[in-house]
């Protein structure tokens, strides 16, 4: 009796360390505490069920945390570059655990205790392993394309009917799902269909989906996972599961809201628009030419410069510029410059990558600018430097209704007295769109690798003061 | 916010209803209506106090945002940990520890690598 009521006490102060844990989150400087809070709510929720009587297989457990951990701690060291990869890894392992609790309830309530099956349970189980599965399969898929996994296609696979084939697979999960909840004895064999049909659907989901969607997959994904959870919490009758899942389903709810905002998307349009193919290029006939600039020459415009945004995008993390670029920062910072960094909600390949990335290289977050904020100050700023963004930096967004980039909120980079903007080649980015802001008249170029571009400008800088 | 809200409300009602439909087609488990009506008003709470706090997160976070819940969702642990734990079959308890396993992977790494991340975090430079 005692144990029970520790249990229930040590659930009931987990959930308020959980919701405490996420509130502080609101300000760089509570959130570390947000993490303790973490902490704290986790370990009194896995003690609290060691309590629980009738738990006595500690080989198994202590086994299985200790691997855990010895997994865990590896994963955790990763450099700031791979985080969206472990993201979408640590996605999958929420939903393989929430798959395989909702399989084995089910087997062990179909051998011992068919009743307990009511429909009630049965439809959590259900929407526990569709869930669960499907966040796997997809998530490691994700987790493969970010990875740049050989045998896992970049760019987006489509095929005639896809969407089709897809969505009768769903709706055959579904009815088997149904079946199963009406009379949840009768027909077990379709149990391991649906979670096929999950696993097969999860990789299918993910295929057609390209890069620059990864962040809103990737926030989309982090809501399954935590759904899952909601759904293994009715299972097992546990409130506290059902308050964490759905503290982590709304959370991955509202970033993939923000990243939709962000590109002017819907969901749909997300999961079954297949953006990012190769766009077939359009002949006009003019030639269009760019002018580029030398590091030297970019080096002496910022030195003149009193005020100078940088904006960075997923080129910067590919390159690993984002140290040469704090260089940068700070020889500016000390000639008097005002460098800000513009950031734009889906720069990167993650929710915030770009501020994460940043940071690690010891640039004060007070310098990381919102897209909202920065764009009124453009106009008065005397140079932008791009640094391997691309359609976030596109005014193709604002006027040209046959982009496909049309509508999206854009940085407005052509907007400051003059753009420098660093690119390997005039290859089209991500998203397979040709750039206008590389033609436009303000704008020269610095080709080359990204961090040795930069390079190049601090040492012009640092080296060169005074010889020109 | 005020559309997520809506959604969140809306997805909410529909499960709900959903569910209970499912339980009185049936009319199974005596006593476990009530249970079912708790646990949705949990999950509607729930899914309301997490909206108004992650709407609040700020952007800048929104990285280390993401691998804390992660962190937070594998409360999975606590299932799988019922199932590894209990005497059951064999296979059972084998899920069990591989899903118990998938849980604390995402408990340390997730708590871990935030930290990390948070720490790096800094108004100014670093004194050199």
């Amino acid at each position: 009796m005692n144990s029970a009521i520790f249990t229930s006490v040590a659930y009931l102060v987990g959930t308020a360390l959980f919701i405490l844990s996420l509130h502080w989150m609101n300000t760089p400087k509570t959130a570390r505490r947000g993490v303790f809070a973490g902490v704290g709510g986790m370990t009194l929720a896995i003690v609290g069920t060691m309590f629980t009587p009738g738990i006595e297989n500690w080989l198994f457990i202590a086994v299985a945390i200790a691997l855990g951990f010895a997994v865990g701690v590896p994963l955790s060291m990763v450099p700031l570059t791979a985080v969206p990869q472990r993201t979408a890894l640590s996605h999958a392992f929420g939903g393989i655990a929430a798959g395989l609790v909702g399989t084995a309830k089910y087997y062990l309530w179909l051998n011992e205790a068919p009743a307990e099956l009511t429909a009630f349970r049965m439809t959590a189980i259900i929407a526990e392993i569709l869930l669960g599965y499907l966040t796997f399969t997809g998530s490691l898929m994700a987790a493969g394309k970010l990875q740049e996994v050989k045998w896992i296609p970049q760019r987006p696979v489509t095929y005639p009917g896809q969407n089709l084939t897809n969505l009768a697979l769903f709706a055959v999960a579904i009815v088997c799902g149904v079946i199963l909840i009406v009379n949840p004895t009768g027909y077990p064999f379709l149990f391991p269909v649906v979670i096929g049909l999950s696993l097969l659907f999860g990789i299918l989901l993910i295929i057609p989906i390209g890069g620059a969607d990864m962040p809103t997959v990737i926030a989309l994904l982090n809501s399954y996972a935590g759904l899952s959870a909601v759904a293994m919490g009715f299972v097992l009758d546990n409130k506290l599961l059902v308050v964490a899942g759905a503290l982590d389903g709304s959370s991955g709810l509202i970033l993939s809201i923000i990243m939709c905002k962000a590109m002017n998307r819907s969901f749909a349009n997300v999961l079954f628009g297949a953006f990012g193919q190769v766009q077939k290029k359009v002949e006009g006939g003019e030639q269009r030419t760019v002018k580029s600039e030398t590091a030297e020459g970019a080096a002496m415009v910022m030195e003149q410069a009193s005020k100078v945004v940088i904006i960075p995008g997923y080129g910067m993390a590919v390159a690993q510029a984002q140290h040469r670029v704090r260089e940068l920062f700070d020889i500016l910072t000390k000639r008097g410059v005002d460098v800000k960094f513009a950031i734009h909600p889906v720069a990167g390949r993650m929710p915030g990558h770009m501020n994460v990335l940043l940071a690690e290289a010891d640039i004060p977050y007070d310098r990381l600018v919102e897209m909202g904020d920065i764009n009124p100050e453009l106009p008065q700023t005397d140079v932008v430097l791009v640094i391997g963004a691309n359609d976030v930096v596109n005014p193709a967004a604002r006027h040209d209704k046959s982009s496909p980039i049309y509508g999206m909120p854009i940085i407005d980079a052509d907007k400051a007295r003059m753009c420098l903007a660093i690119k390997r080649s005039m290859n089209p980015g991500f998203a397979g769109i040709e750039n206008e802001l590389y033609f436009a008249g303000s704008t020269y170029m610095l080709f080359g690798d990204a961090k040795a571009v930069v390079g190049e400008v601090v040492k012009a800088l640092s080296g060169g003061s005074g010889m020109h | 916010m005020h559309r997520t809200t809506w959604i969140a409300a809306g997805l909410a009602i529909v499960v709900a209803a959903g569910a209970g439909a499912a339980e009185s087609a049936t009319g199974h488990a005596p006593g476990s209506t009530s249970t079912l009506e708790t646990l949705l008003y949990v999950f509607l709470l729930g899914s309301f106090i997490g909206l108004g706090v992650i709407t609040r997160v700020s952007r800048l976070l929104h990285t280390p945002l993401m691998s804390i819940t992660n962190a937070i969702s594998a409360i999975a642990v606590v299932g799988s940990l019922i199932i590894t734990g209990t005497k059951h079959p064999l296979y059972i308890n084998i899920l069990g520890a591989i899903a118990l396993f998938a849980s604390m992977t995402n408990i340390v790494s997730g708590f871990l690598i935030t930290d990390r991340m948070l720490k790096m975090f800094k108004t100014k430079e670093p004194g050199k």
